[in-house]
């Protein structure tokens, strides 16, 4: 995988992530070219798109798409589950997930992303043990409490 | 705000968040985040140490800002910090910023590193994955310099946790990415294979992409993992729907391992040992079989899982192409869901016929299914769906249904998206010229291709059309009356105007007997369309007109008369203005003898790869044509890789020696060499001699310069009598003596100039020959220095240059006579134009003689000129270069030698030399860093040869070993007795 960006259907990015090192104007190209490409096309369209020498896979989420780059080799139908698996473990760990949470939250989107990918490829499939890495995680943190007392700026 | 946040909240990152969502404008916003970052630096520069909690808040913010979309240009100090807190989420928040935002600053570099290394060294598992985890996510080449040894301790280190190890193997792919070359497995090798068999299927999942990987560049050394590979494979496919607990996913086991192991063992042919090679037939049956049973959920995600494993068994079998059995069973499955309701399956189905379409064994049977694809074409909703199809009938046109899919492919022009148009312009005038059986149909469909698409018809598309017409009498009258019907339709295509032109300016005269098409019926017609065209269409047109002069005299009144007129003879375009007062001068002054020879009918072109279909690979991409393509091009005598093409206007122009000026001269790319100043018609046409006494447009003597041209070649009587040298005629060397025969050492100066351009040829106590040169596709101009090194004249000083042998057939050296005088300490310079008719193996002699004191010098030396000169250089990934080497395999193709060095083996001496020899020096090609390998297109006249060469060095042995393959045969063996000498 080369790239994966969330965006919601309004054109806001709120994810993105890079897999092959690109400069950050060529990533504000491929952005605006992946929305105006995904964004344009009606829903019952199929999931795959060919652009430049990637193939896009992507797919809709209530508000927010989820489209990811491939190489000619790698297999469509698959990295659309990919995508389908990294929804259910936002899902798992916010519970009920919606786009507001990946705004406010958007380090814990990317942390669970890290879980499941890395250098584009597949880390671990299980949701089980992703969920285990993240409960981990958790229990190193700090309580709340000690947070909370902080003043906010 | 949204009350939910899992774990540690931070409130103030919140609350700015939901400031910025809550602005209004754009100026709001940035007006919020100046003031968020004016509050940040004065934290960061405060008095007050801040503590780990407010240092993670604002690299947090920070972090938002910056994905936002705006510049961060401080808080990585504070960043780095947070890598050393022992507090996770600290931590965690340092390295994600690191990994967003990394910074080549050497200082941070090193303190990253620092923070890593310690982290790896802690022995715990979750520090040790954000570790890695920041590698893979920065992945440069520092950081492999750093940790590329340490981590595959790290991956096969038997006490490592599992999901260290797994992480381990990720990162280790990622930065066998980036530095290949730092990346040693070695000893690690086998255990890394072995790791196939580990107990943990997340740990195998990973470490198979590593493994996929290196085995693509190091295909000999993982072999073993085949074998591995096929077991574990048959293990999961045999395997009910939830033996492997949480790796099943939604009733498919392990569909990510599946195709992992699948595209693994694309890497490799089908295994040798029949028992491996029987298992693995066997789990590929049953992946077939799996489609057709019924599915266990109704969910699209077990539909998916279940279709990806078998899209990749299909794309395994594709790769084998060696079992017709399982390859018609693919193409039944396929054709199953190119039907299917499923727009996904449709678009895979059609995209994976394509390659299936390129086997012998299911070309067939994938032709079966060309109703069903025209129907995509025509009804399917989706554009890129549409695409696909449109590729497949591309893939799957033969002989025998080109008609069909050809006049398909027009009708969906008509209605086809912008997007695509171009594209399927190509295609159809490839496939219209590839399958022609009669060319009218040819003419017919070309037409068609510009009244439909006209916009989207590029200039190669219609200069072939030409080209072809030009070169098949049979086609002219039809192709003339053709066109001629097309520009009576009163809003025509620019293009159309162009090819009417130049056919009607051709072979206007085949369809003159027909009243209804009389000569001055044509001209009337053409002229209609002038004024709506471009300027060089009216360029074009201004030609067609003169050859109407010359084709039906009785037209030369009407057309002198609007060639006379202010519009054209004082045209604000020089170019226009030039060619109407040239040709008005023409056809005014010349003899009927004289028009006819200068406009003699277009000789045919050399035939060559249609350079539509370099366009066409071109605008795809390497790959995206397919091998029978690629053969069929190279079978009709075009190379390799589509070259150079010349537009049939250039070219045309050239040839015919009508006026006309810059196109020709820029053909040759190198005139800036020659001496300027000359009017714009400095083309050196025959035009200029004929009118040698004036008109305004008198050219200078400079013109001569340029005889690349082979028209031009005959020497004029006038002016060139002093020519010593014409290419052809070799006897006219001075009458007092026979050249001398080649020095002994002459080989040995040719060689020294193989791998370089310029530099001092030849000298002994008298004389010293400096050479300069420079080449450009089949062109070539050298500088020859003739220094005296005495302090007497040289006299009856003459150069020849001689072409021995069928030399003379393959290569054209013009030059100019020298001075006969060369002063003592005085240097004079000659000019050798060279163009490369085909490939050559022997060079060209050139031949001094002079009177130093009365005694005569004769000397003959060869002279650099080397078939690799006139290499351009191919870029090609790996892919392609292996798919290529393949293709040239048959044994005359390669030409082999072993030899000792002679020089240093240097690295970078070797790299100097490779490319001085006029190819492209691939990196990352050869499995092993120490081979060279290079490509590159040998251009000549006649044809181009593609060639390939390899060179591995044994520094230990202080041998190498040199592989060339071409495309011909002779300069495969040329190719390596010149470079067996240069290492």
């Amino acid at each position: 995988m080369h790239f994966l960006l969330l965006f919601s259907r309004q054109g806001k990015l709120r994810l993105q992530k890079w897999f092959t090192p690109l400069t950050d104007r060529e990533k504000k190209k491929v952005i605006r070219d992946m929305m105006m490409l995904v964004l344009a096309r009606p829903q019952r369209f199929c999931n795959f798109l060919q652009w430049r020498d990637l193939k896009i896979v992507y797919k809709r989420y209530a508000s927010l798409y989820f489209c990811a780059a491939l190489d000619n080799q790698d297999n469509e139908l698959l990295t659309l589950e990919v995508l389908h698996r990294y929804v259910e473990l936002l899902d798992k760990y916010f519970g009920n997930v919606c786009e507001l949470d990946i705004i406010f939250n958007f380090e814990k989107a990317y942390f669970i992303l890290d879980e499941f990918l890395m250098g584009g490829e597949i880390l671990e499939t299980s949701k089980a043990a992703v969920g285990v890495c993240l409960e981990e995680a958790d229990t190193l943190q700090e309580t709340v409490e000690e947070y909370m007392s902080k003043p906010a700026y | 705000m949204p009350a939910v946040s899992k774990g540690d909240g931070m409130r103030g990152l919140a609350v700015f968040i939901s400031d910025i969502r809550n602005c209004k404008s754009k100026e709001a916003e940035i007006k919020r985040i100046n003031k968020e970052l004016a509050n940040i630096r004065s934290k960061f520069k405060g008095d007050k140490a801040l503590d780990g909690y407010s240092k993670k808040k604002y690299v947090c913010k920070l972090l938002f800002i910056f994905l936002l979309g705006h510049d961060i240009d401080f808080g990585h100090m504070e960043a780095v910090n947070l890598l050393s807190s022992n507090k996770y989420t600290e931590k965690q928040i340092g390295y994600l910023f690191i990994s967003v935002l990394v910074n080549s600053n050497s200082e941070l570099i090193r303190l990253i590193n620092n923070a890593i290394k310690n982290d790896l060294s802690s022995r715990n598992p979750t520090f040790m994955c954000l570790a890695l985890h920041c590698i893979a996510n920065v992945g440069s080449r520092e950081m492999a310099e750093a940790f590329a040894s340490e981590i595959p301790r790290i991956l096969v280190a038997g006490d490592t946790m599992d999901s260290v190890k797994q992480s381990a193997a990720l990162c280790l792919l990622r930065l066998y990415k980036t530095s290949p070359d730092l990346v040693l497995m070695g000893e690690w090798t086998s255990r890394v294979v072995h790791l196939l068999n580990d107990q943990h299927m997340g740990v195998v999942t990973a470490a198979i992409s590593l493994i996929t990987c290196l085995s693509q560049k190091n295909p000999d050394e993982f072999k073993t993992c085949v074998s591995l590979a096929v077991s574990r494979l048959s293990r999961i496919v045999s395997s009910a729907s939830t033996d492997l607990q949480d790796y099943t996913y939604y009733f498919v086991p392990a569909p990510w391992l599946s195709c992992k192991l699948l595209r693994l063992l694309q890497c490799y042919p089908p295994p040798e040992d029949g028992a491996v090679k029987g298992r693995l037939v066997e789990c590929l049956e049953t992946i077939l079989n799996k489609a057709q049973e019924p599915p266990k959920s109704k969910k699209v995600q077990h539909s998916n899982a279940k279709n990806a494993i078998l899209f990749e068994a299909i794309s395994l079998i594709i790769h084998y192409d060696s079992e017709p059995n399982l390859l018609v069973r693919a193409c039944n499955q396929l054709g199953q869901f190119l039907q299917h309701r499923e727009t996904n399956l449709r678009y895979l189905a059609l995209e994976s016929m394509c390659t299936l379409a390129s086997s012998e064994f299911s070309h067939e049977a994938v032709k079966t299914h060309i109703e069903t694809v025209i129907n995509a074409l025509k009804t399917e909703r989706d554009v890129s769906v549409r695409q696909r199809a449109a590729d497949l009938l591309y893939a799957m046109c033969d002989r025998s249904n080109a008609k069909q899919i050809v006049a398909e492919m027009l009708s969906y022009l008509e209605t086809a998206d912008y997007s695509i148009r171009e594209e399927m312009v190509l295609k159809v005038a490839i496939l219209a010229e590839k399958y022609a059986i009669d060319y009218s149909w040819y003419v017919d469909t070309i037409l068609n291709l510009i009244r439909i698409a006209g916009d989207y018809v590029s200039e190669e598309v219609w200069y072939r059309v030409i080209q072809i017409v030009i070169n098949r009498d049979d086609v002219q009258g039809y192709a003339a009356k053709t066109v001629f019907e097309a520009l009576q339709a009163p809003a025509c295509h620019e293009n159309m105007v162009k090819v009417g032109g130049y056919i009607l300016g051709e072979f206007g005269n085949l369809i003159a007997g027909d009243p209804r098409s009389s000569p001055l019926v044509q001209f009337n017609l053409l002229h209609s369309k002038f004024h709506l065209c471009s300027v060089p269409t009216r360029a074009l047109l201004l030609s067609a007109y003169i050859k109407f002069i010359n084709l039906f005299p009785e037209t030369k009144a009407t057309i002198q008369e609007v060639l006379r007129c202010d519009s054209q003879i004082r045209n604000s375009d020089v170019e226009l203005q030039q060619r109407a007062v040239e040709y008005l001068k023409l056809s005014s002054i010349a003899s009927t003898d004289v028009l006819a020879t200068v406009l003699e009918e277009m000789p045919p072109f050399p035939e060559r790869e249609s350079s539509i279909l370099a366009k066409l690979k071109k605008k795809k991409g390497p790959g995206a044509v397919s091998v029978t393509e690629l053969e069929d091009s190279k079978r009709e005598g075009g190379e390799l890789n589509g070259g150079g093409d010349r537009g049939p206007d250039t070219a045309a122009m050239a040839a015919s020696n009508t006026s006309t000026p810059s196109p020709s001269a820029d053909l040759l790319g190198i005139r800036s060499a020659a001496p300027v100043g000359a009017a714009p018609s400095s083309a050196g046409s025959l035009l200029v001699d004929v009118f040698s006494e004036a008109g305004p447009t008198a050219p200078s003597a400079a013109v001569n310069d340029d005889g690349f041209l082979r028209d031009l070649e005959q020497p004029t009587e006038t002016s060139d009598s002093l020519l010593v040298e014409g290419s052809g005629d070799l006897d006219s060397a001075p009458p007092s003596e026979d050249p001398a025969p080649p020095l002994s050492e002459a080989d040995e100066l040719l060689n020294k100039f193989v791998c370089k351009n310029n530099g001092v040829l030849f000298e002994n106590q008298l004389l010293q020959i400096g050479i300069k040169s420079e080449y450009r596709q089949n062109l070539g101009r050298m500088y020859l220095f003739y220094g005296n090194k005495t302090s007497v004249q040289f006299a009856s000083f003459t150069t020849t240059v001689s072409c021995p042998g069928e030399l003379q057939s393959q290569l054209n050296v013009q030059t100019k006579p020298v001075e006969p005088l060369v002063e003592g300490g005085a240097q004079i310079q000659q000019v050798l134009n060279i163009e490369c008719l085909s490939d050559f193996s022997e060079a060209p002699l050139l031949n001094i003689k002079f009177r130093y004191g009365g005694a005569l010098q004769n000397l003959t030396l060869k002279l650099p000129v080397t078939i690799n000169k006139f290499f351009q250089p191919t870029e090609m990934s790996s892919h392609d270069f292996f798919q290529r080497w393949k293709q040239l395999s048959q044994p005359q193709q390669e030409a082999q030698k072993i030899f000792k060095a002679n020089h240093s083996m240097d690295t970078e001496v070797l790299k100097a030399k490779l490319l001085g020899l006029g190819t492209a020096l691939l990196d990352n090609v050869d499995p092993n860093p120490e081979n060279y390998v290079c490509a590159g297109v040998i251009q000549t006249k006649s044809q181009q040869v593609g060639c390939l060469l390899r060179l591995e060095p044994n520094a230990q042995a202080q041998m190498y070993r040199l592989t060339l393959r071409c495309s011909k045969d002779s300069v495969s063996r040329r190719l390596c007795e010149l470079l067996a000498q240069q290492f």
